[in-house]
Order: C-alpha cells, then structure tokens, then sequence
C-alpha cells in the first residue's frame, strides 16, 4: 500500500471519525481546516507522484486504488472543494460542531476513495458510505422533520439505483473478469457486458440526479448550505458522472449504452433548466440547474468526449460551490432563501453579490468563463455524434443563461424598505468573501485548464464557430431574461420537479408500504390461525379421542364387567341352599344329559 | 481444551450453586463475565493455532460404541468464527446483565447452561451430539423467555416457541437416523459421514434425509414460511434473551446446514439447490416487507433476522448450483454466507440490546411512543444509528463484506433470484431509514404521560461496554476482513469441494 495513497484516503477518514466519536468542545474548525489543507496538500502530491495499491479482499478479489490522469484531477478538486467548504462553514457558528466537521471530512474522504478505486468492491463501498453520510448531513438539523424526509429520499434514491452496481460487480465475475477491475469493463463476455454496463449506468444516473432520478435532490437542499455546496460541486452528484467517464469505453462497446447516456444526459439539461428557471426559492433553482449542468458531463461520457466532461466537472464544481455558499450566506443572515425574499441581497453585501454575479454569469456560459469552454468541449463531441443531440445541447445552454440571469436579477434588485436581516449579523463575513472570491476567480477562469493537460485539453476541438454561436447563445438567453426575470411563468409540472418524487411515491414507495403491511397482516394471521391453530388443533384432538375413543373403550369394559357380574348375579339364583331344589336341579340336569345320549346314540 | 472451552460456563455455574440465592447479582454476573472472557481467550489461542486445513484441537472418545456415536469435537474455519461470535456475543449479554436484580441466580446459571450448549453445537462433530446441544439450547431458551419475558404473554409465546422449535429438531433427528442407517459402518460420526458419502447417488431416500434435515433446520434458521415464533419470542423474551437467541441460536440453523446438510447429502444438496435459493430469496423480500410494517421495534429487528439469514441460504443455495458457476464464484458466496452468520450475530446482539436498554427506560418497544432522541440522549442515537446502517448493510461494516460476496457469487449461477434479493437491501434501507427518523430525529417525545416525568438518561457505562465491543468488532470485520476471511475461506473451498464431487 502506498503511504501517500494510504494518509491521502485515511487522513480525512481518520479524523473525520475521530471527531464525531469524541465531539471536542474546542478547536473542531481549526482541526477540521487543518485537516482539510492537509489533503490538498496529498491530493496535489498524489497528482505528482501517480501512487499506486493492492490489497487482498476477497477471494481473487483486491481492493485496488490508483491515481491516475482522471482521477488526478478529481482528487485535486475534491480537496479543494473540502477546504472552501469547510472554511466558508467556519463562519456559521452554527456548523462549528464536531459531527458535523467529521461527517463533512468523511463524505470527502469516501469521495476519495470512489474515484481513486480500481476494482468494483471499493468504488461500491466508498460509493454507498458517501449516500450514507449524505443522510446524516442532509438531516444535520435533527429537529426539522423535512430535513429528515429529504434525507431520507436522497439515500433510498440514490441506493435503488445503488442496486445496479451490486448487479454489475456480479456481472463482471460472472463474465469472467474475476479481479473485478473498472478498466476491464469492454472485456467482460457476453450479456453479462450488457447486465454490467446496464447496472453502472443506473447507480451513476441515481448518483448525479439525471432523469427520472433527479427529485432527490430536491428535498437534499433541507440540508445546511455548506453541506450543498459540497453535494453539489466536486461529490455526489459528481461521483455519478465521473464513473460514466471512467466506464465510457465499456459504454461504447455495448453499442447502446453511450447513445442512451449521452440522450439521458441532454434530456436532463434541457428539462431540469426548465424546472430551474420556474423555482421561486434560491437554493431549489441552484439544485435543479445541478442536475442539468450534470446532464452535460452525462452527456460528455455518452459521445465519449471525456477531457469535456472533465473539464465541465472541473469548471461546475468551482461555480456551483461558490453560489451555494453564497446563498447559504445569505440564508443564515437574511432567513429566507425565497428569491423575492433576497431582493437586493446582493446590493446589502457586494462583495458576495459581485462573486455570485462572476458565478451566474459563469453558469449561463457567457464567454470567456469557465463552462463556456467547457459546455462546448462537450457539444463538440456531441455535434460529432449527430445534429440532433448537439441542436438540443445548445437549446440546454440557452435555458441555463435563463435560470442564471435570473438568479441574478431577483439578488441585485432593490430591498424592499421593510426588509431585516437576521441576528447572525456580519460575523464570519469576511473570511466567506475570500473564499467566495476566490471561488469565483476559479470558476471564471477554469478555462484556461483547457490549454492544460491532456486529460482536460478537449477533443474533438470546438470550431470557432460552435464557440461564437455558443457564447451569443448565452449572451442572449442571459439578456433576454433579464428583462422578463419578474414575470416568467411557473407552470406546476416544472415548480415540482416534473412531478418526479409524487410519480415515485405513487409507483413505488406507496404500493411497496401497502404490500408491507398486507403481509404483515397475513403473517400475523397465519401465525394465529395455522401455526396456533395447529396446537389447538392437537389439544382439540386430544379432547375427540378422550370424548370418543377414550370413553368408548372405557364403555365397552364396563360392558364387559356389567355383563359378567349379571352372568354372575344370574349364576348365583341356584344356589338357594335348599336341598330339595338342589335335588330338583341335578334331576332336570340328569334327564338332560339322558336325553342328550339318547339323541347322540339315534344319531350314529 | 475445547471441552475445557465447552464446560467451563457448567463448571463455574455448580460453582455458583453453592453460592444463597440472596446473594447480591454481582456475585453471579461479574463470574459469568469472567468466564466469558477466559472463553475469549482460549477462543484466540485456537484462532492463531488452528491448521490451515481439516479440524484443529479435535478429541475424541467412544460414548455409545455399539450405536456409532462418539463424543467427537472439533473446529474449522467454519465453525470457530460462530465460537468466537458466540462467547463474544455471550459476554456481551453477560455485561449488559450485570445487574440483573430478577432471580439473578437463576438467571445467570439458566445463561451459563446455555452457554455451554451454544458453544457445544458449533463444535460437535457427531450428529448425535450435535443433537443434544441443539435441543438443550431449546429448553435453556424457553426458561429464560418464560421465566425473564416481560410481557404477560412470555409463558405461551416461551410455549410456542418451544414446541416449535422441538417438532423442528425432531425432523432433524429423523434425518440424522436416515444418513446413519444408510451408512456402513453404521455411524454418526460427521467427518466419517462426510468421507464415506453414503448417500452420493441421491435417490429418494437422500431427498427424504435432506427434507427432514432441511426442515429442521429451517426451524431453527428460521425460513419462511417456519419463522412465526421468532417474532413472538423476541417481543416477550428479555433483551439479553433476544440478543442471544438471535445472534446465536439462530446461526445453529444456518450452520447446519454447511456443516452436516451441504457435506454428507451432496447429491441432494446440487438437486435440491435451487430449492433453497428460493427459500432463501423468499425469506429476504418477505421478512425485509414484513419488517417495514412493524411499529414495534424488538418486532423489527425479529424479522430483520429472517431476511438476514434468507443472503446464508441464497449464498450456500448458490454454490450448491455446481453447474452453472465457476469455482471462484461458489467460493465467494459460501464464504459471503458464513460471514454473514458472523455478522448477524454481532450486529443484531447490539440491537436487541440497545432495544432492551430503550424499553428499560421507556417500558415500550412501541416505536411511535419515542421522537427526538438524538438531542436527548446522543449516545444511544449515535450507536443505534451505526447498528441500524451496519444492519442495513452498509460498507464499512461486516454485512457489506457478507452481502457483496453472496451477491456477486450468486448472480452468475442465478441472476433472477440474485436480482430479487438484491432489493432486500433496498428495503431494509427503507425501514431502518424510517425508524431512524421516528425515535431520533423530529420533535422531542417519550412514552410517558405528559406531567410525570421518567427520567430518561443516556446509556450507562454498562450498556455502552456491552453493545460498543459488539459494534466495534462488526466495523473492524467491514474494514479489514482479511482475518476472518483467511480462515473462513479454506473452510468454505473444502465444502464447496465436498459440495461438488
């Protein structure tokens, strides 16, 4: 095992756990930011030093961990998410507690893990533990009942689709890849390639909220901001398309897996930008445009332009960490996340207002930012595989300038006059405007990465023209809704997320509660009228045999005896004990006896 | 040293008969503890000495020469990681009892039989034996339910259970007599049986000797549709009652069916294996739906036990099914299954106990009655909600290391099933998830009328050094499994082996 792999995996696993065991009254944010620098300082040293591991697991089977190009970059970002996440949070008091410090440090931690692992049996196990620990942090208010229900949703959802990766690891072996290795998904035999591939494609749509998972994210934004900004920007949800990319050569070999992905993936960008440009509530807008920015690296993993998708991941994860922890900043000081409710919030704290506005502006793909560059780098794989995937691509990226200008719109208009903020005031405010400045450099300039390594440099190249007609694209979407922000339609079918989690519950949820407790019901009868009854049953035989069988024979001896002693009674009439009838009797007998030889003597 | 390891729980209880009844309970449960841990270590001794193939520390000496039977013990990597859950999951129980103040000792010298019993059945190598403990855990099981339950209905369910449970070994007897009789020698001996093979051209009688034995265990196990007085005698039983039924006598089922049903009718068990995927799979969706329904907790929890032990039976069913897989596969899902038994024990023992020590306090298994406990008492939330997700199989704990091995072996030899079951751990997400939320988060609620305050405090010191170790061990197993694995897989190779000549 390699040391570096080893303290980059265990560090925040390892004090994660410790914190939440021991709950220190003291010192929680310094350990954790310390903590949290420690792994940056790993993850970018990992990049250098590309570390390898194997250790024995199973049977055949290793737990395998590996920095290679992909995974470079993601364990870099994941990091730096860690540290801005985790320094923003330092200035909410409210979030300075050491479960929550921990359950943030080991949600990076399995993050790690999950996109360092090389065989399945890690990438699952680290996968499973970060849905987990999402619930406990989606539920960290543990007095608020829909924080508890949208942390609930969140980790059934994404564990039915979870499924599918317990189905693919059987698959794997089953098509004779016994080391159950990611790489060696296109060499898998037969079916089992389809049932394998199939099972991947559902954890990871599960995992990045695509279509018809998405709901889920919905009820997560319940959660603290900070824990959002987490979710949304280099894990969970990014955990889903970064498997897609690493498996997009074992997508491509079955032949329908990457049309299927990449249409899945687009689809999602361009709906789920709708239901976000229809939220009225500031954080449900960020989630839904979440899923549809995500559809973009779906889509990137589908038409196997991977360095786009990377770079998408890289580019989304800095824009979307920054407007989470800004609206979570506003959220805890202005107590409300409605967007009519943050009316000039912007104007009240400019400096977050300014780096949120570098963030939307970001988001709609307005050039020359971060996912400009990155939006294309993926539509230009998308053009190569058909007109039809990259026409909607483009339709996506106009809605995404839409829900981003909005955003902006309703943040920078002027304060209603009776407006107060809450009682957390301007502490910590400073310390948040670094991060969130910083933040906002990165998601602007996360072009440039494009010019980087080959792992970010995108192929097939965008033209000039696809990167002109994009960014007016955006331009335009971006103005044109600025002039209609406080009068777009909201129709009920995209304030609800499609009606997604109402079609789950009624499908699913509801008719699996019902047959629960039908059985549960048949159980305890078949307990009471089989089972006891069979116990019953044998008493109540015991009492038949008794009354019947029992009783008769006992009947039939009394007869016996009855009969004897009247025999007896009978016998005993001639005994009088007078002679002259005993004379009497023994002459009867005798004249008997005499008739009876006269008889047998007539007779031979 | 095995018998020592064996009696010593009888041994120490006649030394405590000589003790009054009037003694405080200190004075039987703090020897009971210390047994347990002296098991403990004599169980490590075993552990780091046992041969890489074949029985360790075996003994054995004529008892009924002219009938084939013989005190024959031993261990393998099958039976000594059950041991060592056993006496771990015994002291466990012994430590939360510490103060027991009801008939302490009764009760400890009851627990202490029991004991002797419990360790018995995973070391005897004669079916003969193996019966007798097998039935003695029976009856020790029905005295605590019907003398220590707490409900007013402890005597009949300790009734049903009993009879249950007795008709099942009974079949079981039945079976044993057919593999003996159809031996030559006659004999009961299990590693003899195994060799001679009597019965390795399967035909009615091997498919009647697997039926009766199948039954029996299935009792025992328990498999739907047999497991109605498993629900029952956990809610009346006493949390120390419940931890050990669950966490030990059910694995008597489950290891007899890869101890004696899997070796010595392996004809029948490839004939039959698809038999008992199905019961297996079965047994996960039903008692997983079932579970999900229940309001009361120590409910729960009963029938999560039956959709545990249906991944044992879908694992060792799989493996039965020679055909279809390879020996890589087969390998994973036997091993998945004895680790699973392994895990159960743990995991459940320190549910059933942190169930014991909520109803010491709330006097109601009834979950509905109790909201908001992890702001009240974060201690027991936070150990119950590691139990809860370690049950609902989640990495990092020993289920995962079971339930992933059974899955991926299972699925090559059979995929529908596999994929049925598979949604097994969907649903008891799903309860769990939703028993999580109704004791430990929301508003602040306890069973109790409003005006009269229970004190409710957090665990004590007692209850946290009896259910940690149980959570500890099942993290340490989910992390670093190599070594139970190392010794469990050598086992598992050498049935499959048998499994498949």
């Amino acid at each position: 095992m390699s040391v570096l792999l080893g303290a980059l995996l265990l560090v925040p696993l390892a004090a994660g756990i410790a914190l939440i065991v021991v709950r220190p009254l003291r010192f929680v944010v310094p350990v954790g930011l310390t903590v949290a620098a420690a792994t940056v300082g790993l993850a970018v040293a990992a990049t250098l030093r590309r570390p390898q591991a194997r250790l024995p697991l199973f049977d055949g089977v290793a737990v395998g961990f590996a920095v290679d190009d992909l995974s470079a970059v993601m364990v870099v970002l994941v990091a730096l998410a860690l540290l801005a996440v985790l320094a923003f949070a330092a200035g909410d008091p409210a979030l300075g507690s050491g479960r929550f410090v921990g359950l943030v440090l080991v949600f990076a931690a399995a993050m790690l893990a999950t996109v360092t692992a090389t065989t399945l049996p890690p990438l699952l196990a680290a996968w499973e533990v970060m849905g987990a620990v999402s619930w406990a942090l989606i539920a960290h208010h543990t007095g608020d009942p829909a924080a508890a229900r949208g942390a609930r949703t969140a980790f059934l959802t994404t564990r039915t689709a979870d499924l599918g990766l317990y189905l693919a690891a059987g698959a794997v072996l089953a098509g004779g890849v016994s080391t159950l290795a990611i790489d060696a998904l296109p060499d898998v035999a037969g079916g089992w390639r389809d049932l394998a591939v199939a099972g991947i494609v559902v954890a990871a749509l599960g995992k990045s909220a695509q279509l018809p998972f998405s709901f889920w994210l919905s009820g997560a934004m319940h959660g603290p901001s900070p824990v959002s900004a987490l979710l949304h920007s280099a894990t969970m949800v990014a955990a889903g398309a970064y498997l897609l990319l690493r498996t997009s050569a074992g997508l491509e070999a079955t032949g329908w897996a990457g049309p299927l992905v990449a249409w899945v993936g687009v689809g999602t960008a361009l709906l789920l930008g709708l239901v976000a440009l229809a939220q009225s509530d500031l954080k449900q807008l960020l989630a839904a445009s979440t899923s549809a920015q995500i559809g973009f690296m779906v889509l990137a993993a589908g038409v196997g332009a991977v360095p786009g998708g990377v770079l998408q991941t890289v580019a989304h994860a800095a824009t979307k960490s920054l407007l989470f922890l800004v609206a979570g900043a506003w959220l805890v000081r202005v107590g409300t996340r409605r967007l009519d409710g943050l009316q000039g919030a912007a104007r009240r704290y400019p400096v977050l207002g300014a780096a949120f506005t570098v963030g939307a502006v970001t988001l709609a793909g307005v050039p020359p930012t971060g996912l400009w560059v990155s939006k294309d780098a993926v539509l230009a794989g998308a053009a190569a595989s058909g007109p039809a995937l990259y026409i909607v691509g483009l339709a996506a990226g106009l809605v995404s300038a839409g829900y981003a200008a909005k955003a902006v719109w309703f943040v920078w208009r002027l304060s209603p006059p009776t407006v107060q903020d809450g009682t957390v005031g301007r502490a910590g405010l400073r310390v948040q405007a670094v991060v969130a400045v910083t933040l906002a450099g990165a998601a602007a300039g996360a072009g440039l990465l494009a010019l980087g390594p080959d792992i970010l440099r995108p192929a097939p190249e965008p033209t000039v023209l696809e990167l002109v007609a994009s960014g007016a694209i955006a331009v335009i979407g971006f103005g044109v809704t600025w002039r209609v922000a406080g009068r777009l339609p909201a129709p009920a079918a995209l304030l609800s997320w499609l009606h997604l989690e109402q079609i789950a519950l009624a499908a699913a949820v509801r008719p699996t509660l019902r047959l629960a407790v039908l059985l549960a019901r048949l159980d305890d009868s078949f307990h009471h009228r089989v089972v006891l009854g069979a116990g019953r049953g044998v008493t109540r035989t015991a009492d038949e045999v008794d009354r019947h069988l029992e009783r008769g024979l006992d009947r039939g001896v009394d007869g016996v005896a009855t009969g004897a002693r009247a025999l007896g009674r009978t016998a005993r009439r001639p005994q009088t004990g007078q002679l002259h009838q005993y004379y009497a009797q023994a002459a009867v007998g005798f004249g008997v006896l005499a008739a009876l030889a006269v008889l047998l003597i007539g007779v031979s | 040293m095995l018998s020592v390891l064996v009696f010593l729980p009888v041994v120490v209880a006649l030394a405590l008969t000589a003790l009054p009844a009037t003694s405080t309970p200190r004075r039987y449960t703090v020897p009971w503890v210390v047994t347990g841990l002296l098991q403990l270590v004599l169980v490590a001794v075993m552990w780091l000495q046992l041969p890489t193939s074949g029985y360790g520390f075996v003994e054995q000496v004529a008892w009924i020469p002219s009938a084939g039977i013989s005190y024959h013990l031993g261990v393998d990597g099958l039976s000594l990681p059950l041991v060592a859950m056993t006496v771990v999951v015994f002291t466990a129980t012994a430590i939360y009892s510490l103060r027991e103040d009801r008939r302490p000792k009764s009760y400890v010298l009851l627990f202490l039989a029991l004991q002797t019993v419990s360790v018995g059945v995973f070391v005897a190598l004669d079916l003969i034996l193996f019966f007798l403990f097998f039935d003695l855990s029976i009856v020790f099981m029905y005295f605590v339910i019907a003398g220590w339950g707490h409900g007013s209905r402890a005597r009949s369910a300790a009734l049903t259970f009993f009879l249950y449970t007795f008709l099942g070994s009974l079949a079981l007897l039945l079976g044993f007599i057919l593999i003996y009789l159809a031996a030559t020698p006659h004999t009961f001996d299990i590693p003899a049986l195994a060799a001679l093979n009597p019965l390795a051209a399967g035909g009615p009688l091997a498919g009647a000797a697997l039926l009766a034995i199948g039954v029996g265990l299935a009792v025992k196990t328990p498999l739907v549709p047999f497991h109605t007085w498993l629900p029952p005698a956990h809610t009346e039983a006493p949390a120390a009652g419940s931890a050990v039924l669950a966490g030990v006598l059910l694995k008597m089922g489950t290891y007899g069916f890869v101890r004696i049903a899997m070796p010595l009718l392996p004809a029948s068990w490839r004939q039959f294996a698809g038999v008992v995927v199905v019961l297996g799979v079965v047994s996960v969706v039903y008692g997983a739906l079932v579970a999900l329904a229940q309001t009361d907790l120590k409910r729960m929890i009963a029938y999560t036990s039956v959709n545990h032990m249906g991944y044992v039976l879908l694992g060792v069913g799989a493996a039965g099914l020679v055909a279809e897989t390879d020996a890589q596969a087969r390998q994973l899902a036997t091993t998945g299954a004895v680790t699973q038994m392994v895990s159960h024990g743990l995991i459940t023992g320190a549910l059933f106990l942190l169930a014991g020590a909520l109803h010491e306090r709330g006097r109601t298994y009834d979950m509905g009655a109790y909201g908001g406990l992890a702001a009240r008492t974060p201690r027991f939330a936070g150990l119950f909600a590691v139990a809860a997700f370690a049950s609902l199989g989640l990495p990092g704990f020993s289920g995962f290391i079971a339930e992933f091995q059974i899955f991926t072996g299972a699925l090559g030899a059979t995929p529908v099933a596999t994929a049925v079951a598979v949604v097994g751990i969907l649903l008891t997400a799903g309860l769990f998830l939703v028993a999580l939320s109704r004791m430990l988060l929301g508003e602040v609620r306890f069973p109790d009328a409003p005006g009269t305050p229970r004190p409710f405090p957090d665990l004590r010191a007692r209850e946290l050094a009896a259910v940690v170790p149980l959570l500890l061990l099942a993290t340490v197993i989910g992390l670093v499994p190599r070594f139970l694995l190392d010794l469990v897989e050598p086992a598992a190779r050498a049935v499959n082996e048998l499994v498949a000549r």
